[in-house]
């Protein structure tokens, strides 16, 4: 434990996670933690367990039959599994975007207010003010202002994803996870999605998944790697990335497998 | 095979299967033609208005045109919410390949094996005897006013028979659904029944009215379920309440056919009735269409 005041502390953590589908084990007893308003890039070969850990962290493996788990995930000193804990209430506090990016055939006021209008939320002012803000912080507002009541499918790929983002931050969760998510953009949209997050991170606290070394280095404080369903080594990302104390990190990092 | 023979074969074969479809438009064609030849001088606007006359000689159908539309309206009213209620219980609620599942899945495939004479039997024995003599009794009715056929019965009945087209194309409509959608509705903290009043219902709606639509056109065509659970031989008035007997086209056009006494005469009205029936069975079908479209173009639009 670091005595200094300023140190991060961790939002989340996961504590001796083991997850399995069925009886096969897609991840064993991972334990990290994910600091607060610090993105945390979570690495490593397809197949490694990184998008089945960040769906536990929000519970969505739930929704998976035959998956449980053993070990203990926090946030905030909560276990999110404790009985006395809502998912629903879980699932708002700590949002998710998708790889592929998932917008509702609506329209793209709609698609932003949706997790606002599950949520309560009734007043038209209010919403309005909410999209904006929630457009505005994902980049895409003035893209998108003229024609918030066209359908959301209407837009560019890169434009969906950006929708998608605004949509999980317009419920104002504290974590948000994201899923590689610019893995199927071009390179000026994955660099609007890079630059968002650099901008997010002010007041979320962000876990993403990626396969890009580049996207890991660029956007990240924190690297985990993830190999065969263990966390191998987590770190500063610099650390991660120039001086690796595992041999296995050093060889992924550097290209030689995976 | 030489290139000749294959020639030959391929050449067969094209003919073969454009033969049988052309067999397939001849013979909706000879129909339609037969029907509308012999059939469409006799739709006049006394035809549609009036009730028969002249042991049923004379007059018109209107009140088999008004039965047969209250009839469908009612059983669509009562298909509708629970066919896509089971449905949606069996595709979104019982865990896949569950027990209960699999024996709902199983009863409506034997309900739609079930010839429809079965059906007018069941409506009889369940709900005028069974169900009606007990509402008679419990709510204190002294003559029967519930246990005899009526067309709340009859539409029960038919939605009975029309149950598994709803179902059916209801489940193919959820599946139709992206899992993303529902995925995503759950990531944002929407509740497993605000995800599907807000994003599954209406993704499945189309598919949902096209069972609508199979169901008007199956249900409004039938007559052997409606033969002892409600429809009327004859009766000029309309039914006014929901224990009523009513005309209905179908039913008109059997006994027409068959108990006429002189057939030679009936012969024009018959077909002119089944004309008319037709036509019910297009428009119904028509309208449900356009709100499919429309709905349709909905969802892929703005809203
Ligand atoms: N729904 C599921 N049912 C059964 N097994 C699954 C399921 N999802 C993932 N797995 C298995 O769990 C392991 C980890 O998968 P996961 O998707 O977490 O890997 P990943 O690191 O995200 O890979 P990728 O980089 O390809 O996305 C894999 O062996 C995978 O086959
Ligand atoms: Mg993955």
């Amino acid at each position: 434990m670091s005595l200094n005041p300023n140190a991060p502390r961790p939002k989340m953590e996961a504590r001796e996670l083991t997850l399995r589908y069925g009886t096969k084990a897609a991840i064993q007893k991972v334990s990290l933690a994910i600091l607060d308003r610090r993105v945390t890039a979570l690495i490593g070969p397809s197949g490694c367990g990184k998008s089945t850990f960040l769906r536990a962290l929000n519970r969505m493996n739930d929704l998976i039959p035959g998956a449980n788990h053993t070990g203990t995930i926090l946030l905030d000193d909560m276990d999110i599994h404790d009985r006395s804990v809502d998912v629903v209430d879980l699932r708002r506090r700590v949002g998710m975007v998708f790889q592929k990016s998932n917008p509702f055939p609506k329209s793209i006021f709609e698609n932003v207010a949706y997790g606002l209008r599950v949520g309560g939320m009734k007043d038209k002012s209010a919403l309005e003010q909410r999209v904006e803000k929630s457009l505005r912080g994902s980049a895409l507002w003035d893209e998108v202002k003229d024609r918030l009541h066209e359908s959301a499918l209407g837009l560019s790929g890169g434009q969906q994803q950006r929708l998608c983002i605004a949509r999980a931050m317009a419920v104002e969760p504290q974590v948000l996870l994201m899923d590689e998510p610019a893995s199927a953009l071009d390179p000026i949209a994955t660099a609007k999605i890079e630059e968002l997050i650099h901008e997010l991170k002010a007041t979320y606290t962000i876990a993403i998944v990626t396969h890009n070394m580049q996207q890991a280095a660029r956007v990240s404080d924190r690297t985990a790697f993830f190999y065969m369903g263990e966390l191998v080594e987590c770190g500063a990302t610099e650390q991660i990335f120039t001086n690796p104390r595992e041999k296995r990190t050093e060889d992924y990092v550097t290209g030689k497998f995976g | 095979m030489t290139p000749n023979t294959r020639r030959a074969v391929g050449l067969a074969l094209t003919s073969l299967t454009g033969l049988a479809a052309f067999i397939i438009i001849a013979m909706l064609g000879i129909i339609l033609f037969n029907v509308v030849e012999n059939g469409a001088g006799g739709v006049t606007w006394t035809f549609l208005s009036k009730p028969p006359e002249d042991g049923m000689m004379g007059g018109g159908i209107f009140p088999a045109i008004f039965g047969t539309a209250a009839l469908t309206l009612l059983m669509t009213v009562a298909v509708m919410p629970v066919g896509v209620l089971t449905a949606v219980y069996l595709h979104e609620y019982a865990p896949p390949n569950s027990l209960s599942a699999r024996f709902v899945r199983v009863a409506v495939v034997n309900l739609a094996g079930v010839p429809s004479i079965v059906f007018g039997l069941f409506g009889l024995g369940f709900f005028i005897l069974f169900v009606g003599q007990g509402m008679d009794r419990a709510l204190g009715h002294e003559e029967m006013y519930w246990a005899q056929p009526g067309i709340l019965w009859a539409s029960l009945t038919l939605a009975v028979l029309t149950l598994p087209v709803v179902i059916v194309s209801t489940e193919e409509a959820l599946r139709a659904v992206p899992m993303d959608h529902r995925t995503a509705s759950l990531a944002l903290g929407a509740t497993q029944s605000q995800t599907l009043g807000r994003v599954v219902l209406p993704g499945a709606l189309p598919g949902i009215l096209t069972g609508a639509v199979l169901a008007i056109s199956r249900g409004a065509g039938e007559v052997a379920p409606i033969l002892f659970t409600g429809a009327a031989y004859f009766l000029p008035d309309l039914p006014t309440h929901l224990n009523s007997q009513f005309m209905h086209l179908g039913y008109h056009t059997y006994v027409m056919a068959t108990q006429s006494p002189d057939v030679e005469a009936t012969r024009p009205l018959l077909y002119s009735t089944v004309l008319v029936l037709l036509l019910l069975t297009f428009a119904l079908n028509l309208v449900a269409v356009i709100i499919r479209t429309r709905t349709r173009r909905k969802a892929a639009g703005s809203h």
